[in-house]
């Protein structure tokens, strides 16, 4: 299922989806320790975190991450927000627990 | 030798806004050159940790990157405190990074650990007080 489709289904909020919405997500990975998400994220993941500070968008693309989502509500701050613009990472945050995010993209896979 | 394509960057101190810029540079470099994204993948995870950790620890410093066909190698230096034991801050968890630097998601202890797995070459060399090189190089195969 392409990233699009993901966020239409799990009803997740847009906060940087101008590009590479088309991308085919095939796997998903939670994390907030960027380190651990930098050796264990594998391309096109959806990557769930509760992180939203600048660092979130240049670990989703040295990674090679197909999407982020942003857990719990909580919010990708405005340096992090252009740099996901800048890097062309689609970004969505959802007011459910990484734990209901992972199971509903489980079901998309 | 003729095709050796050589770049510097300079990472400042404090600054998280610009961190990764050198390895995102990098990375795109390496796209455009047709290098795998395996092989890119290495170079931009240990540019980038190295980058993190010159922000958080050094006072930044400069980067040198040398491509070739065969190998990428990276030589991150800065006029930081030193590292005092090699031997410890290489072990998966250990870290002296502050709260502030954690609540960034970092400081999980793994920064120089991802930098040798992601490597085939990794060097430091460290003077308390002076400063530290870490010389990196992913070869081609």
């Amino acid at each position: 299922m392409t990233v699009k489709e993901i966020a239409d289904r799990l009803k997740l909020k847009a906060v940087c989806a101008e590009e590479n919405t088309e991308r085919t997500v095939t796997g998903c990975y939670i994390g907030d320790l960027l380190s651990l998400v930098m050796s264990k994220a594998q391309s096109g993941d959806a990557w769930i975190t509760i992180q939203g500070n600048i660092n979130v968008p240049a670990v989703a693309s040295l990674t090679d991450c197909a999407m982020v989502i942003i857990a719990e509500n909580m919010q990708l701050d405005s340096a992090a927000l252009s740099r996901a613009k800048q890097e062309g990472i689609p970004v969505y945050t959802s007011e459910k627990s990484a734990f209901d995010l992972a199971c509903g993209i489980k079901e998309c896979l | 030798m003729a095709d050796t394509m050589k770049l510097h960057y300079t990472v400042d101190a404090d600054d998280f806004t610009v961190a990764g810029e050198a390895s995102g540079a990098v990375k795109k470099v390496l796209k455009q050159l047709g290098f795998s994204s395996d092989i890119i993948r290495k170079v931009a995870v240990a540019m980038y940790e190295c980058e993190i950790n010159m922000v958080i620890h050094a006072d930044g410093g400069v980067i040198d990157v040398e491509i070739t066909p065969e190998k990428i190698r990276m030589i991150h230096s800065d006029k930081g405190p030193g590292i005092k034991d090699i031997e410890k801050a290489m072990q998966e968890g250990f870290s002296t990074a502050d709260e502030k630097v954690r609540e960034l998601g970092f400081g999980a202890g793994m920064g120089l650990p991802n930098m040798k797995r992601y490597t085939d070459e990794m060097n430091i060399t460290t003077k308390i007080g002076e400063g530290t090189v870490v010389d990196m190089t992913v070869y081609v195969k």
